[in-house]
Formats: C-alpha cells, structure tokens, sequence
C-alpha cells in the first residue's frame, strides 16, 4: 500500500481541482444566458462531483464511494441529460435568455459574496468535528454551490435552467455528502438517484405541458394568479390556450 | 406483514390502472384499495398500542411504526379513502378523459405519503418527502389551466428547492452522528438515544437547515407563498389530501428532528420553533382577513394552523406536546372536510369567488351546511376539537409562563377565527344578488360527494365531544416519545 500513500497528496489536490471546477461550474449555471451551455455546465458539474467521489474511493480504499461516484455517472451524465432532451424540445436549448432579473455581472459578484459566505458559516462546523483533508474542501464548496443554486432559482426565468438549478442544488448537497457521509447506506444513494431521475422526468413533463398550453417556457413571467382575480373556473377553461 | 401490505396496495392499485387504462375500473381499484389500507391502519394502530414497547416491528430498524407514526399513518389512510370516494364524483363531474392519468398519479402520492411515517431511516424519509411532491405536482397541474400549471410550477421549484436545502441538513445530521461514534442503528430512535454525545454546533447546524428546507414544504412563512396557489387549484380530493395530510406528514419529519435536539445538549432549538410557528400563524391570521376565494381561505388557514402546532411544539412540555398533538389530529380532519365543502360549492356554482357566492343555506342547503359546519370547526369554535386543543395550547404555554407567546398566539387565532367566520357566514347567510328563479339554480350534486361530506363529517364533530380509548391511548404515547 506505500504505493497509494504516496499518492494521497496527489489525491488531495486532485480533489481541490475537481472542488474548485465544481464552483465554476455553479457560477456557470448562473451566468450563461444559453439554455443548452447551462445544461453542458450541469454535465460538467456532475462530471467534478462523480471525479471527487472516486478520488476519495481510491484513498482510504472504499468500494462504497467508488460505486457512488458510478452511479453518479450513469445518472446524471448519460440517463438524464438523455431524459431531458426527450421530454424538452430541441428549441428551448438554443432559446438565448436576454432579461434576467439581475445582470450578469451583478449576478456573478453576488454569487462570490454567497461563496465566501459559505466558507464563513462552514468553518465553525469544521472546527467542531476537528475536521481536515477533503471535508475542509467539500463542505464549503458544496455549501457555496447550495447557495448559487437557491440564488439560481430566483434569477433565471426559463423553466429549464430553473430546473437545472434545483439539479445543482442536489448535487452541491451530495458534493459536501461524499466527504460528510461517506458510508450513506448503498440503498440510499440507490433511492436518491432514482429520485433524481423522477424529478428530471416529472419537471420535464411540467415544461412540456407549460410550453403546450401557454405557449412559452419563461415560467418567471407567469403570474396570473394574484389575490385579487376572481377565480372562475368557466373562465380559464375559456381561455384560448396558445399553442405554437 | 401489515405495514408491507399497506405499502404495497397504493403501489398495485397504481400498476393495475396502468395497466387496465379504464377510468371507472381505476376510481374502484383506488377506493378498494383506501378501504383496504384504512383497515389495515386501523390494526396496525391496534398492534401498536398492545405491543409490549408499543412499536410494531415489520423490517428492524427500516420498517417500524411507533405511537407517533400511527397517528400520521391513520390520518393519512383515512383522508385517503374520503379523497377516493370524492374523486368518483368530481372526476366523473368534470366529464374528464384523462382519469386514468388522475388515478395513477393519486395512488402513487398516497403511496409516498404512507411511507413517510413508517421509514425509519432519516435519509430514507427525506426522499419519502420528496416524492410526496413529485407525485402530487401532476396532480396540482392537473386541470391544465395557466392557473393550474403556474401554480404546479411554483409549488415544485419552491419544495424541491426546500428539500435540497434539507438534504444538506440530514447530511449535517448523518455526520454529527458520525462523529459521536457510528450511531447503531441509524434510525430515529438510535439518533436520539445518541443525541447527547453529540456535537450541539453540528447538530444545530443540521436543524436549521431541515427546519428551513422541509418548513418550505409544510408553508411556513416566509416559504409559503407556493401554498396558497397549488392548495387552490388543484383538484378538490387533491386539496384535501394536500392541505390536510401532505403538510402534517412533513411536519412529522420535523418534529422527529426537533425530538432529536431535545435529547441533545443543544439549547434553544424549541424557541426558533416556537418563533417560526409564530411568524407563521401571525401573518396568515391578517392575510385571512381579505381572501377572495374559498380555497385560499383554507389553504391560508393551513398555514395558520402549521404555526399553531409548531408553537405548541416550541412551548414544551406534556401538556403542550399533548395538545400539539390533538391539533394535529383535529387540523388534517377538519380541514379535509372544509376543502370537501368547498369544493362541492365548487362543483354546484361553478366559482370560487367569495364575492359572488351569497345565500348559499337557500340555494344549496347541503353545501351551506356543510360550509358553515366546517368553517366554525377550522376556526376553532367550541365543541370542536380546534377549540380543546387551542384553547390546552395557551394553558400549556401560560402554565410554562411563556405570557408573550401565549398572547401572541391568542391575538393570532381570535384574528382567524373572526376572518374565517366573517367569510363563511357572509357566503352561507348573505343576501343573494340573484333574484330571478333561474339565477338562483344550482346543478345537482353527485352522491358520491354527498357521501363524502357524511363521513368526513363524522370525526369533525365526534372527536370534539368522545376521544375513544385507543386513539386518547395513541396521542398520550405519541406525545411521551416527542419528550425524547
């Protein structure tokens, strides 16, 4: 075993550089106007997080996080982009998203600001469990990406770089999961990605149906329920639904 | 053996209406099997309450029922079969082809809500959770309105970005453990036998971010806003479902981990309950007083009463717990009923507009009743359940000397109770604008809805004057393994 104790420097800072892509990544979910990149940039995301999982599977040796880092892969890299493209038109990937709420610099400053508010609020978590190696990389990285994510959410208006950002989300949380809860139970991580797969199927089927029945898939824009209409059910079934 | 056979009849009763794709054979298929899980709940509870440590035991440390989890359980089995038996005459009402679609996705969410009482695995129950939103959201979107899909959308992007936040939270929780020592068996009640050798700043960390990411599922303010929106446009047996079930199951998961910091050396963690339970039932009380339609009026009060439960929760104590308890259990009734009678208003006018429904005792008898009956249950009158476990509530907090709490809470639930009523009375016993005879008509009502209203009705007014044995057994172990 010298061989891999040799390594574990190696194996420390590989897991860095796959931390530190991940962020980007996160900022790239935020600031791309494309809706196809962002997608690439979920793909690569989940690229960085299977990467990390098996850098810690290989030292300590742990076959448990070698196999999550494969499930990982063949969920969020082959099934689900896969599903995605079922459910979504081809259209809405290169649709170009001129009016976000925040501008994107402005968008990429306030995600730095969460960044850094993130490795403030995980140090004293880190020095209450005396922690060092990967957690001191995963925890805030994951954290940051939980943040942008949420922030994500509120700024993107297209309805699948809405649901790309509740996927990054997720996938911040298992990045801080793999250093945090290494021995999860194999049935969990099982049911999780499973899960993943039934939220990318249902949130696509949801955009289907908005994009057939309204007309457009900038679900930010949809705001016609407001405390003061008068809700009558003859009158939305009336409505001209506004296919295109 | 029972509580796999309440697990698996949601499951076949979604494969057989795929597979059989006949509306009418699925709305049996789907009432058959709510009566089916309603009895086998039923015995469960009785095996729990006999059962030496009062735990049934079906796969260890995976599968249990405990005091706690049979009431939720119960609730949930039993607003099921209400549901199924509206569902035959609103779905048949609305002349809707997709039925099948409906009783796929129904069975399918009253399968994840099931579960989440009887996993014992905090990981595993998280995705119980959100399941319990990503069957239901089809549902909410069902009618395929611009309404009904933005508030689908909203209500997905809202909870599942609640539950990733949550998912940080119990990972938090499934080191925290770690660290005290591999936690054997990692279930909820190991967690709390742990719980003392555990490091508060991580446990507090793991709380905060469960509470914040499963109370944007339960609707506690400032996450709320989704609610309203999806618990009124969505099919009326759905609303009940929702309204009256889905929010108490996550509630459930919470108080489990409120249980945990209980046993912790962790200090504090009851008042941010009891602070969030507040915030929430003050600001729904004053958003009550100008809802405009029958649904947000309820679905509003949800929030209202999910503040109620959560400060009784902060409060502490037997008394409190005991009471928070009964809430819990007069709340997913009482509202299953309310969204009952709105909804067969719904059904008879056509409209959910509070402004346009008046004189509703003349022109519709069964729904004014109904309506009238379920608004002063809701609000808290007295005999109603409500009213008893409110009314222990500001004991429990006055005996504990919490007096701002207690006067908060008391302002906040005579605001509701004075809004709720005000619309109710105004739609049952106002003066009709409606003078010709032919304006004054209303459809006729399917039986089934007749029939659902009965039997929803039964608990509403019974329990507020009889708690049977078994169930008073129930809420008093329940509120002893809250104590931790």
């Amino acid at each position: 075993m010298t061989l891999l104790q040799n390594l574990t420097p190696l194996i420390t800072n590989l897991n860095a550089l796959a931390g530190g892509l991940f962020l980007v990544a996160s900022f790239g979910i935020v600031a791309t106007r494309q809706v196809g990149d962002c997608l690439r940039y979920f793909i690569f995301q989940s690229i960085c997080l299977a990467a990390s999982a098996v850098l810690m599977g290989i030292q300590p040796y742990s076959p448990h996080l070698l196999a999550v880092g494969a499930i990982n892969l063949i969920t969020k890299v082959g099934l689900l982009p896969w599903l995605l493209r079922k459910l979504v038109r081809e259209e809405v990937y290169t649709r170009r998203e001129i009016t976000q709420a925040v501008s994107i610099p402005s968008s990429l400053i306030i995600a730095l600001m969460l960044t850094l508010a993130a490795y403030w609020l995980s140090r004293p978590w880190l020095n209450a469990a005396a922690a060092g190696g990967a957690l001191l990389i995963n925890l805030p990285i994951g954290l940051a990406g939980l943040l942008i994510g949420a922030y994500t959410l509120t700024t993107r208006r297209e309805a699948v770089p809405q649901l790309l950002g509740i996927l990054a989300m997720e996938n911040s949380a298992f990045f801080a999961g793999v250093a945090v809860a290494p021995n999860l139970p194999l049935i969990a991580e099982l049911a999780l990605a499973f899960d993943i797969l039934i939220l990318t199927f249902v949130m696509g089927v949801l955009t289907r149906t908005v994009h057939e029945k309204i007309g457009t898939t900038a679900v930010g824009r949809l705001t016609q329920i407001k405390e003061t209409a008068s809700p009558h059910i003859e009158a939305a079934a009336a409505r001209p639904s506004g296919r295109k | 053996m029972i509580l796999t056979a309440i697990i698996v009849i949601p499951l076949a009763a979604a494969a057989l209406c795929a597979i059989i794709r006949r509306s009418p054979a699925g709305a049996i298929i789907t009432l058959v099997g709510a009566l089916a899980a309603l009895a086998l709940s039923a015995w469960a509870d009785h095996c729990v309450i006999t059962s030496p440590h009062h735990v049934l035991i079906e796969i260890s440390h995976w599968i249990e029922l405990d005091s706690l989890g049979a009431i939720i359980l119960s609730l949930v089995a039993f607003v099921n079969v209400t549901a199924a038996i509206f569902s035959l005459g609103y779905m048949d009402f609305k002349q809707s082809g997709s039925g099948l679609r409906y009783y796929l996705n129904y069975n399918l969410f009253v399968f994840s809500m099931l579960i989440v009482p009887m996993l014992q695995e905090p990981n595993i129950v998280w995705i119980a959770v959100e399941l319990t939103t990503l069957f239901s959201v089809l549902l909410v979107g069902f009618e395929n309105s611009h309404e009904a899909l933005e508030a689908a959308w909203k209500y997905i992007v809202l909870t599942l970005m609640g539950a990733a936040i949550a998912l940080l939270g119990f990972l938090l929780l499934f080191w925290a453990a770690r660290q005290a020592g591999a936690v054997q068996p990692y279930t909820w009640s190991g967690l709390v036998a742990a719980a003392p050798k555990m490091s508060p700043v991580l446990l507090k960390a793991a709380f905060i971010f469960i509470l914040v990411g499963l109370g944007a599922k339960v609707g506690l303010v400032p996450m709320h806003t989704w609610l309203p929106d999806a618990h009124s446009q969505a099919p009326t047996p759905v609303c009940a479902l929702l309204s009256g079930v889905e929010t108490t199951a996550v509630l459930y998961a919470i108080l489990r981990v409120l249980t945990i910091l209980q046993a912790s050396p962790v200090t504090h963690a009851g008042s941010w309950v009891l602070v969030f339970g507040l915030i929430s039932a003050g600001t729904a009380a004053f958003l009550l007083l100008n809802v405009r339609d029958t649904k947000r009026l309820f679905a509003f009060s949800t929030v209202e009463h999910m503040g109620i439960i959560l400060t009784a929760v902060g409060l502490g104590g037997m008394s409190a717990h005991l009471a928070a308890i009964l809430q819990i259990v007069g709340h997913a009734v009482t509202k299953s009923f309310c969204f009952y009678s709105a909804g067969t208003v719904l059904l008879l006018l056509g409209t959910r507009d509070i402004a346009s429904i008046r004189g509703l005792i003349r022109r519709a008898p069964i729904a004014g009743t109904a309506l009238l009956l379920g608004g002063f249950a809701i609000a808290g009158a007295p005999p109603f359940t409500l009213f008893l476990s409110e009314f222990s509530i500001l004991k429990a907090g006055l005996g504990r000397g919490e007096y701002l709490a207690v006067g908060l809470l008391a302002i906040f639930i005579s605001i509701a109770f004075f809004a709720i009523l005000n619309h109710v009375s105004r739609m049952v016993f106002g003066a009709s604008e409606a003078t010709k005879p032919s304006e004054m008509k209303c459809r006729s009502l399917p039986t089934s809805c007749k029939i659902t209203l009965v039997i929803a009705a039964v608990p509403v007014i019974v329990l507020g004057i009889f708690i049977s044995n078994p169930l008073h057994k129930l809420i008093v172990l329940a509120a002893i393994s809250m104590r931790g």
